[in-house]
C-alpha cells in the first residue's frame, strides 16, 4: 500500500516543520493556522498550566510527604497513593470536574495536580525516610529541634529523590496538558486534537513541540537539582 | 515448607488473574463475526434476509466521532451482517476529513456522512448554497463523489445540523429566537464549542463572518460536554446538534436559535462508499442500507441518541434495539 514508506515519513516530518515555521491555510479552508506565533502562544499556555498544576501539587504533596517521612508513619498510604495515582483516567476526571466545578484554568489545574501529587508524595516520603539515621540521631544529640532536623539535615539529604519526584510529576503534567483544549484551555494539544483542521502535519508538529517542551523542562529541572544538591552529596553520588 | 506453599498459592492467584483478564479482553472484542445462516435470497419488504452469496464480501463500516455517528455505524454494520456480509467495524474515527481519508485509502468501505458536511467540507460549496431539499442535496453530493471513484446512497429521512443553543431562561431574558438576535448582545456572551469549531465555516467562522458576531469569549470543550457547560452556567451559548437527545428530552430547558442566515446547513445522512465495492457486493449492499434507514425520522434518531447519551446504553445495543423494533432483524 505504501511502497515508499521511508521517504513519505520524511515528507511528513518536512511538512511538520513547515507547519511550525510557516503559517498556512487550514484544511477546513478560510483561516490561517500554524506558524511560530501560534506555536509559541500554545506552548506558553501549556507551560503556564503545567506550572500552576505543579505548584499546587508541591503545596499539597511536599509537606505531607516530608512530614510523614520524618515521622516514619503512613508508608502504606504514601506508596499506595503513588501507585494508584498512575491509574487515574484524565478524561474522566476532566468530565467529572466539568460537571462539578466547570471547565477552565482552575478545574484543569486541579485535575492535572491529581497527576502530579502521587510521585511527589511518594518520593518525598521515601526521600526523607531513607536519610541516614546516624545523621539524624547526631543532629538530635546536638540539641536541634525537630524542625531544625528536618530543615538542616533531612531535607538537604533528601533533595535528589524529591527532585526525582518533581521531575516525574512535571513530565506527567506537561504530557497530559495536551488534552487541555477539551477543558477550555488551548495548548499545543490543539494541533493533535483537531486533526481535521491542522492535518497530519499539524498533528506531528504538535507532537514534536510537546516532546521538545517536555525535554526542555526535564533539562531545566535536572540543572536545578544539581544546583540544589549539596556538594558533599553530589560528590558522593558521582 | 510454608514458604513453598505460599509461593504456589501466589502463582495460582497470578495465573487465575491472567486467565480472567484474557477472558475479559476477549469478551470485550469489538470485531464482528459473520452470520452463518444459509437462508433464502433477497429481502422481502421488512425483514432482512441473509444471502449466502454475500458471504465472501467483506465490508468495513466506519463512522465519525460522536454518538449519532456511532449509532448509525452500528445500525448499518448489523444490518449488513444480517444480510450475510462479513462485516468489520471501525467506528469513532474522527472528523469528516479523517473519515474521507480512511475511505480513500481503503481502510473502510463506507461510512455515513451528512450531505451538508460533504458539500461544504469536501466540495467547497458555500453553506448558504447547500440545497434545502434533501433529495437535491443528496444528488449533488453523489455527483461530486462519483468524480472521485466514490458514490453515495439515498438520504435518510432525518437531517441534522450544528446549532447555537442556550438555556431557555437565557433566551427568554434576552429575547433570542434566531441567531441574528445576538447582534449587539453577543459581545457580552460566552460561546462554548469543540476545539475545531474555531476554524470551521459551519461554526465560529460562520458566526463571525456572515453573522458578523463578536463573542466575549470562545472556550473550546469536548463535544461531550456541550450541555454540561450550559447547565453549569459557564456557557451562555453552546454549539449543539439539532438531533440531540437532550433537546427532545428537556425541551423546556434548552432552545436552539434559528439559523436565519443559513450558515449551519442541515444535512440528511447518506452512506458514502467506494464504487468498486458497490460493483462487487451485489444489490443487497445498497438495498440493505437504504432499507434500514427508512425508519430514521428525526424523532427516532433523537430517541436513539437519548438512549446512548442519557440512558447510557451502548451504541451497539441501541442499534440492535432499533433494528428489532422496526422489524429489520429478529
Amino acid at each position: 500500500m505504501t511502497p515508499e514508506l521511508p521517504l513519505s515519513v520524511l515528507g511528513l516530518f518536512g511538512e511538520a516543520f513547515e507547519f511550525i515555521f510557516n503559517e498556512q491555510e487550514a484544511q477546513t479552508g478560510t483561516v490561517m493556522v500554524g506558524g511560530p506565533e501560534q506555536v509559541l502562544e500554545l506552548a506558553w499556555e501549556q507551560l503556564k498550566i503545567t506550572a500552576y498544576a505543579l505548584a499546587l501539587s508541591l503545596v499539597v504533596a511536599l509537606p505531607v510527604g516530608v512530614w510523614l517521612g520524618h515521622l516514619g508513619k503512613g508508608e502504606m498510604a504514601a506508596v499506595s497513593i503513588g501507585n494508584a495515582g498512575r491509574a487515574v483516567p484524565e478524561l474522566a476526571l476532566i468530565a467529572f470536574m466539568a460537571a462539578v466545578i466547570g471547565v477552565g484554568v482552575v478545574p484543569l489545574t486541579i485535575a492535572l495536580a491529581v497527576l502530579g501529587i502521587p510521585p511527589i508524595l511518594t518520593n518525598s516520603f521515601v526521600a526523607v525516610r531513607q536519610v541516614d539515621r546516624g545523621a539524624v540521631d547526631a543532629a538530635r544529640g546536638m540539641g536541634m529541634s525537630e524542625g531544625d532536623v528536618i530543615r538542616r539535615v533531612e531535607l538537604p539529604l533528601a533533595v535528589p529523590l524529591i527532585m526525582g519526584g518533581v521531575r516525574t510529576a512535571t513530565i506527567n503534567i506537561v504530557a497530559t496538558a495536551t488534552i487541555a483544549p477539551l477543558a477550555g484551555v488551548l495548548t499545543l494539544g490543539d494541533f493533535i486534537l483537531s486533526r481535521n483542521v491542522y492535518g497530519d502535519e499539524g498533528v506531528l508538529a504538535g507532537a514534536i513541540c510537546i516532546a521538545l517542551l517536555a525535554l526542555a523542562l526535564e533539562l531545566a529541572l535536572a540543572g536545578l537539582q544539581r544546583l540544589m544538591t549539596s556538594p558533599g552529596l553530589r560528590l558522593q553520588r558521582a | 515448607m510454608s514458604t513453598d506453599r505460599s509461593r504456589w498459592r501466589a502463582l495460582l492467584v497470578l495465573l487465575a488473574a491472567l486467565v480472567l483478564s484474557v477472558g475479559v479482553i476477549a469478551c470485550g472484542d469489538d470485531d464482528d463475526d459473520e452470520t452463518g445462516a444459509a437462508d433464502t435470497a433477497a429481502e422481502a419488504g421488512g425483514q432482512i434476509q441473509s444471502n449466502p452469496e454475500n458471504g465472501d464480501v467483506t465490508i468495513t463500516v466506519g463512522s465519525k466521532n460522536f454518538t449519532e455517528q456511532i449509532v448509525l455505524g452500528e445500525i448499518y454494520a448489523q444490518a449488513l451482517e444480517a444480510a450475510g456480509y462479513r462485516v468489520n467495524k471501525k467506528l469513532n474515527l474522527g472528523s469528516e476529513l479523517i473519515a474521507l481519508k480512511a475511505l480513500n485509502q481503503g481502510e473502510i468501505t463506507g461510512y455515513p456522512e451528512y450531505v451538508s458536511t460533504a458539500l461544504t467540507s469536501f466540495f467547497d460549496v458555500p453553506p448558504e448554497q447547500v440545497p434545502g431539499d434533501p433529495q437535491r442535496g443528496a444528488d449533488q453530493a453523489k455527483a461530486d463523489f462519483e468524480k472521485q471513484g466514490l458514490t453515495s446512497f439515498a438520504p435518510t429521512p432525518f437531517a441534522s445540523a450544528n446549532a447555537v443553543g442556550t438555556l431557555k431562561s437565557t433566551a427568554d431574558e434576552l429575547g433570542l429566537t434566531k441567531v441574528s438576535d445576538l447582534e449587539g448582545e453577543s459581545q457580552n456572551l460566552t460561546l462554548f464549542g469543540s476545539p475545531e469549531c474555531r476554524q470551521r465555516v459551519d461554526c465560529l467562522v460562520g458566526l463571525e463572518g456572515p453573522y458578523g458576531l463578536e463573542f466575549k469569549k470562545f472556550t473550546p470543550v469536548d463535544i461531550e460536554l456541550r450541555y454540561t457547560v450550559l447547565d453549569k452556567g459557564q456557557a451562555d451559548l453552546s454549539i449543539l446538534f439539532t438531533t440531540d437527545a437532550q433537546l427532545a428530552a428537556e425541551a423546556d430547558k434548552y432552545v436552539i436559535l434559528e439559523d436565519d442566515k443559513g450558515v449551519f446547513p442541515a444535512g440528511n445522512v447518506v452512506f458514502v462508499t467506494d464504487q468498486a465495492t458497490v460493483n462487487e457486493a451485489g444489490p443487497d449492499y445498497q438495498e440493505t442500507i437504504e432499507l434500514v434507514q427508512e425508519g430514521l425520522t428525526e424523532e427516532v434518531m433523537q430517541e436513539l441518541d437519548a438512549r446512548v447519551d442519557i440512558d447510557r446504553q451502548t451504541p451497539a445495543e441501541t442499534a440492535t434495539q432499533y433494528l428489532q423494533e422496526e422489524g429489520y432483524i429478529e
